[in-house]
């Protein structure tokens, strides 16, 4: 068994290195996607509290669609649906040459979209946590609409929605794992890849398993240590730890 | 023209028509696997609960490592270990007579399932039941109920309500993991749209598929909903 463990080293025939990029990989789409899906959310939560029916009719769609359909799904319609209608936008404007979808993007507007669907619901909790009055005061010592929710508004909304973004995270590294079926070599291709190469699935997806698990718990410590930060001036009422 | 090709035939796409036989026989697989499933898990889940809050301190200790590993990590890495990983020893699963469930996609999806739902309803269920108040537990104890007659009586009827709405969601959610158990050959809803779609190349049958899913997501959302209406009938806030 033990000498099975070389193949997870750097030396010769080893896939150490080749993990250690997958996990890059891995990393680089889960952060890249987070502020796309982020804002997207707050977009899409601002739209669910706007007055306007129409874009709170929008806002209600797009929420539940992308809420509702997997996520593998979902990946595939972007990947493939996008990849085939730039491909008939390049034949219509007569350029040379075809056009073909980085998966990293089609992976990373995948995974934004359906983020911005579930984090919307957590910035839609925190706004309505936000009292009518802080609005008001702000309009009274002459800030604008843009300027209050600048300085006003989204210093309190970060430390309410934290908690539920954090779990929005934690869920979307576990979902970068499906990149891997549109060939982003992330973690789970390499190790798919090594599996074919070597016929030894339990040694890689074993090592795939405990990657993410590392990065779940330096996430989860990292989490945390930002709300207990975020929420630092809440001490004094008994501590704002939840 | 059997039945199942109608829905096809009524919205005017060829694919769907042709495909959706294998596409309803792929819904009720995605049915099977995650109705038995999450009941499964139910089950184990509900034992994890009460032995992680009330067990000796090594079963605490181990069930806590369990549903942090397992909610820690993507189900497409734990279905790929048990179905390519532990499927590797298969010298070992004939010796003790277990190779029936190792060698077939589906039992493989079905316990990478289980094993991963109960790892997350525990945590529901541990949390509903630690946030009944303290004083229920005191005053089944002046009643003179015996630990297992106040869990069964008193904390777990409460606690279930409390429970019900991170349940219906695990439920939604198994749902939609469960399409990446066309991932390991099996034919479920999603196993059969991507086969329709390698075949024919019409990206249309996907959006079928999302619709599917979709409707089917909405219908449980509604029905939690009524059942939610229902149990909580008699408190004072609705």
């Amino acid at each position: 068994m033990f000498d099975k463990l070389a193949l997870l080293g750097f030396g010769e025939g080893g896939w150490g290195l080749a993990l250690l990029q997958g996990a890059g990989i891995t990393i680089s789409i889960a952060l890249a996607t987070l502020p796309f899906g982020l804002l997207l959310g707050l977009l899409v939560a601002l739209g669910k509290r706007s007055e306007n029916v129409v874009s709170r009719w929008l806002a209600t769609v797009y929420t539940t669609v992308f809420r509702g359909v997997p996520e593998l799904l979902t990946l595939y319609i972007i990947y493939f649906g996008v990849q085939i209608l730039l491909q008939r936008f390049w034949e219509w404007s007569g350029l040379p040459g075809s056009f073909s979808m980085p998966p990293f993007v089609a992976g990373m507007v995948a995974l934004g979209v359906v983020l911005s669907a579930f984090s919307s619901e957590v910035w839609v909790g925190a706004l309505n946590s936000i009292q009518k009055g802080q609005r008001e005061a702000a309009a009274a010592l002459g800030l604008s609409k843009a300027q209050a929710f600048r300085f006003i508004v989204f210093p309190q909304l970060i430390r309410v929605a934290l908690p539920g973004l954090g779990n929005n995270w934690m869920v979307l590294l576990k979902e970068t794992s499906l990149v891997s079926v549109i060939t982003l070599p992330d973690i789970m291709f390499i190790t798919t890849r090594a599996n074919v190469a070597t016929k030894e699935p339990f040694l890689f997806f074993g090592a795939a398993m405990l990657i993410y698990f590392c990065f779940s718990l330096i996430s989860a410590w990292g989490i945390g240590r930002l709300e207990r930060r975020s929420s630092r001036g809440f001490a004094a009422f008994g501590g704002a730890t939840r | 023209m059997r039945w199942c090709e109608y829905p096809g035939h009524w919205v005017g796409s060829e694919v769907f028509q042709n495909y959706g036989c294998r596409m309803f026989s792929g819904l009720w697989v995605t049915f099977e696997l995650v109705a038995i499933s999450v009941s499964l898990g139910f089950a184990l889940a509900l034992g994890l609960a009460i032995a992680r809050l009330y067990g000796p301190r090594w079963a605490q200790g181990a069930i806590n490592g369990y549903t942090t590993f397992f909610r820690g990590t993507p189900l497409l890495c734990q279905l790929f270990l048990v179905y390519y990983g532990l499927g590797q020893f298969r010298i070992f699963w004939q010796d003790i007579g277990l190779w029936w469930l190792f060698r077939e996609p589906f039992y493989c999806a079905l316990l990478t399932f289980t094993v991963n739902t109960a790892a997350y309803q525990a945590e529901i269920l541990r949390g509903a039941i630690q946030s009944i108040p303290r004083g229920q537990f005191e005053g089944a104890l002046a009643l003179g109920l015996h630990r297992w007659a106040t869990l069964r009586h008193v904390v777990m009827p409460q606690a279930m309500i409390l429970a019900l709405r991170p349940l219906g969601n695990e439920l939604i959610v198994m749902i939609k993991s469960s399409a990446i158990a066309s991932l390991v050959t099996l034919f479920d809803l999603m196993g059969a749209t991507r086969l329709a779609f390698a075949r024919s190349f019409d990206l249309t049958i996907y959006l079928y598929a999302a619709l599917i899913y979709l409707v089917l997501v909405e219908i449980i959302r509604r029905v939690w909903d009524r059942l939610e209406l229902r149990l909580t009938r008699h408190m004072a806030l609705r």
